[in-house]
């Protein structure tokens, strides 16, 4: 049983990992647009830095 | 989807009727709106009308790339608006909406007010609750499936008691933390004096927390961490879910109310003109209201000549002409010519307040019903509370058990009662049928809108702008002359009132006549031709014609292209005068939306009583009803009256949908047991109604009705399921047999069965076309 010594701490490690990351993508705004977030994938990038060097 | 729009994003490819029609949209002055932060930087949200695809996403942000000065500007499809944020110093936010509007977008500034602000926020602190409970619900039971192993294998007490303790770490801060949307609402029901869900609820919560907590420290073999935090977990994602789908119904209510004339034009006494954002404009102003504007407030007019459409506020369809001196009202069109108005006197004198004194009045009857979900818990938290306390006596007394042991079981039996799946009973179908009826064209507003409208026996119409299209239209096109309808179109392209543009929609696309032409507000228009005769098109007196003798029925003080030429349409017309020729008349009238009848019909075969208020006068009406079948009508109805003839509806025990549009329903909309407004409504109107029907046509209606009674049917199945499972296991909970374990299956189990009988609504098939 000695074993649970560390596999709990590990499986309660990795829960608040996943908690942390879900409150910090929250906080920085990730679910405020569902539906867009899930086209905006699909888009050619035409930030700043690339519309100089190219035409469209 | 419903949504089928094409999306080329320009304003032309808006289906807009021929002519100069929708180049007035509201200019906006954007630095009106911004809020400006500490630190230099301005913000601006903006509602985008015409923002159908994703598509769009890269051409808005694409052309906002270019300008200078722009720190964000970033598109929300969900929201369907756009944030712009800059620096105030380097940019020019005129130029900013500019470079969007130039694509061929729609926008208007929305205040993100603090209604949205707060429910953003309530929307946050429960996903975040929701994570922590998910969080402690996952790692508890992963500690508790191995105290349950431990049972029929070999672990010791030691480490049963260390995973007791480890629960309890995690539990009893998840709890605390995630719990407090519950206790805040119970805290606030007991305190009132009142029980709602909420409160047995956060009594099973606490006293399984608590509880168990004791039993750790006794070192005792079963604790109820487990079911404490999935309770909440649970019922945190029927919380979450509920308020999701109705912010976003209210939030494209919103974008409605943003897109109508947002601003006004104040002429300044030294002349210059500014454009201020409604809410700015105070009595005494003088403004000026161009041809094609909604009048911005109550006033009188100063100087111009024009014609009113009042469609909005009255019912009543055909223009009224404007002179100096004559009272207009907040909402009303200038049709023809521009106008200066002098605003008068805010306060009880003005339509809109006297308006909303009878909407106020009106909603106080709303107010009484209760929701099924209340209805419920007042049975249920009694019930419940009553079936512990009993437990709990009746272990002690007759059962010889201690009181520890006592108020385990008693705990026991409030978890197992504790209406998980009837807390997730309602909102699991409501999310389910306000999503269904979003994509259907259906926006709805209030909570309890669909459980009323499943409740309706009779619906009450309102005709202009409601069954009809609020706008006239040409009779029997096909027999018109060709030759002279593109000539009459192409005359009328250059006019905005309503009939002229009803030619132009008639013709098709036609140029317009090129050369001089005059219009005279209340008469008609002229153009001269290259051979210097002249082509007239409007009133039977501007044509030459001899004011009406065939008809003396009819009122010839009213506005002279109003009368009614004899034959049975009672409607208003046009008339063509052609050098060397006889002049032509063209006939319009109101028609009905091209789905009324079969909406009216299907209403009608599914024992619904159909009845129609109108402000209108009494010829239309009746030529109204008897087109759709209606049989039981009033005309001329002022708001009063239509607040007394639901009234008398109330008394005699029916429940009354009201679907209207104008100013004038809105306190019926108000006072009627629930309310349905087309989207062109009047902005008040749209705040008064339950359910906001989207496009042009009355069929989501059926829809909405349809889903209305089949969620009330998925609802009371949810309750026999809740009720079906608290018959089996309460017994055994009452008898002390059930262990953690067996909380936790059927609590689980029982949320997860309703969750899925809910989600059959999106099973349901569409009506085929009526």
């Amino acid at each position: 049983m000695t074993v649970l010594a560390y596999l709990i701490p590990a499986a309660l490690f990795l829960g608040l990992l996943g908690l942390g990351a879900f409150l910090w993508a929250l906080r920085s705004g990730q679910f405020e647009d569902l539906d867009g977030a899930a086209h905006r994938i699909l888009f050619d990038d035409e930030g700043p830095d690339r519309a100089d060097g190219e035409e469209s | 989807m419903a949504e089928v729009t094409s999306c080329h994003g320009g304003a032309a490819a808006d289906a807009a009727p021929a002519g100069a029609s929708e180049t007035a949209a509201p200019s906006l002055d954007p630095a009106a709106f911004a809020r400006v932060g500490a630190d230099g930087i301005a913000v601006l949200d903006l509602a985008i009308e015409n923002l159908h695809c994703p598509s769009c996403i890269p051409r808005i942000e694409g052309a906002l790339a270019e300008q200078p000065g722009l720190v964000e500007g970033r598109v929300n499809l969900s929201t369907r608006r756009l944030r712009l944020r800059w620096r105030l110093e380097a940019a020019d936010p005129e130029r900013l909406v500019e470079a969007v509007t130039a694509q061929g977008f729609r926008l208007a500034p929305c205040d993100p007010a603090a209604l949205q602000d707060a429910q953003a926020r309530e929307g946050r602190e429960l996903l975040r609750a929701l994570a922590v409970a998910g969080f402690a619900a996952g790692n508890v039971m992963l500690l508790s499936v191995s105290v349950w192993s431990g049972m029929v294998s070999d672990m010791g007490p030691a480490t049963r008691d260390l995973m007791h303790w480890i629960s309890a770490l995690i539990a009893l801060p998840a709890v605390a933390y995630a719990g407090r949307p519950f206790f805040r609402s119970a805290f606030a029901a007991l305190r009132g004096g009142r029980l709602n869900m909420d409160v047995p609820i956060s009594l099973a919560v606490l006293l399984a927390a608590g509880m168990s907590l004791f039993e750790t420290l006794r070192g005792a073999e079963q604790v109820y961490f487990d079911a404490a935090v999935m309770l909440l977990f649970f019922l945190l994602i029927g919380r979450y879910l509920d308020l999701r789908v109705r912010g976003r119904a209210r939030s494209a209510v919103e974008n409605l109310m943003a897109l109508r004339a947002a601003t006004a034009t104040v002429v300044q006494p030294c002349g210059t003109r500014r454009r201020v954002a409604i809410a700015e404009v105070r009595p005494g102003m003088r403004l000026a209201v161009a041809a094609g504007e909604r009048i911005p407030a109550d006033g009188r007019i100063l100087a111009g000549r024009s014609e009113i459409d009042t469609s909005l506020v009255t019912g009543e369809t055909l223009p009224r002409p404007a002179a100096p001196g004559v009272e207009v009202f907040a909402g009303t069109l200038n049709l023809s010519a521009p106008l200066e108005v002098a605003v008068t006197a805010a306060g009880e004198g003005t339509l809109l307040a006297e308006i909303l004194r009878l909407m106020e009045a009106a909603e106080q009857g709303r107010a009484r019903y209760v929701r099924w979900a209340d209805r419920a818990a007042r049975i249920y938290a009694p019930a419940v509370h009553l079936a512990a306390a009993g437990t709990f006596l009746g272990w002690l007394a007759f059962g010889g058990l201690g009181w520890q042991d006592a108020l385990m079981v008693a705990i026991a039996v409030l978890i197992i009662t504790c209406p998980c799946a009837l807390g997730l009973a309602v909102p699991a179908v409501q999310v389910a049928a306000v999503g269904r009826l979003l994509r259907g064209g259906v926006l709805v507003k209030a909570a309890d809108a669909l459980e009323r409208l499943a409740a309706v026996d009779t619906v009450v119409f309102d005709k202009t702008g409601t069954l009809t299209l609020g706008r006239p239209e040409l009779v029997d096109a096909a027999a018109v002359d060709p030759d002279a309808l593109r000539q009459a179109a192409a005359l009328a392209a250059l006019s905005r009132h309503p009939l002229s543009r009803a030619l132009s929609r008639a013709a098709g696309p036609v140029p317009a006549v090129t050369g001089a032409v005059r219009e005279e507000p209340g008469a008609g228009l002229a153009a001269v031709q290259s051979d210097g005769s002249e082509l007239r098109l409007g009133s039977r007196a501007w044509c030459g014609l001899p004011e009406t003798a065939d008809d003396p029925g009819d009122d010839p003080a009213e506005d002279p292209g109003k009368v009614a030429a004899g034959g049975s349409v009672a409607g208003p017309e046009l008339w063509l005068s052609r050098p060397g020729r006889a002049p032509l008349r063209f006939a319009f009238k109101d028609a009905p939306r091209a789905d009324a009848a079969a909406v009216v019909a299907w209403l009608q075969r599914r024992g619904l009583r159909l009845e129609l208020l109108s402000g209108d006068r009494a010829p239309a009406v009746a030529e109204t009803a008897a087109a759709l079948g209606i049989a039981a009508w009033q005309a001329g109805c002022r708001p009063g009256d239509k607040i007394a003839r639901l009234e008398a509806l109330a008394r005699d025990g029916r429940r009354v949908l009201m679907v209207g549009d104008g100013l004038n329903d809105a306190p019926a909309l108000a006072a009627a047991f629930v309310s349905a407004s087309p989207a062109e409504a009047a902005d008040v109107s749209q705040t008064a109604a339950d359910l906001i029907l989207q496009g042009s046509t009355l069929a989501p209606l059926i829809e909405a009705v349809r889903v209305a009674r089949r969620s009330r049917r998925l609802v009371f199945q949810n309750f026999g399921l809740s009720i079906g499972y608290n018959l089996v296991a309460v017994p055994l909970a009452v008898a002390g047999l059930v262990t953690p374990l067996i909380a936790a299956l059927a609590m689980s189990s029982s949320s997860i069965v309703v969750t899925l009988n809910a989600l059959r609504l999106n099973w349901m098939k569409r009506e085929a076309q009526p």
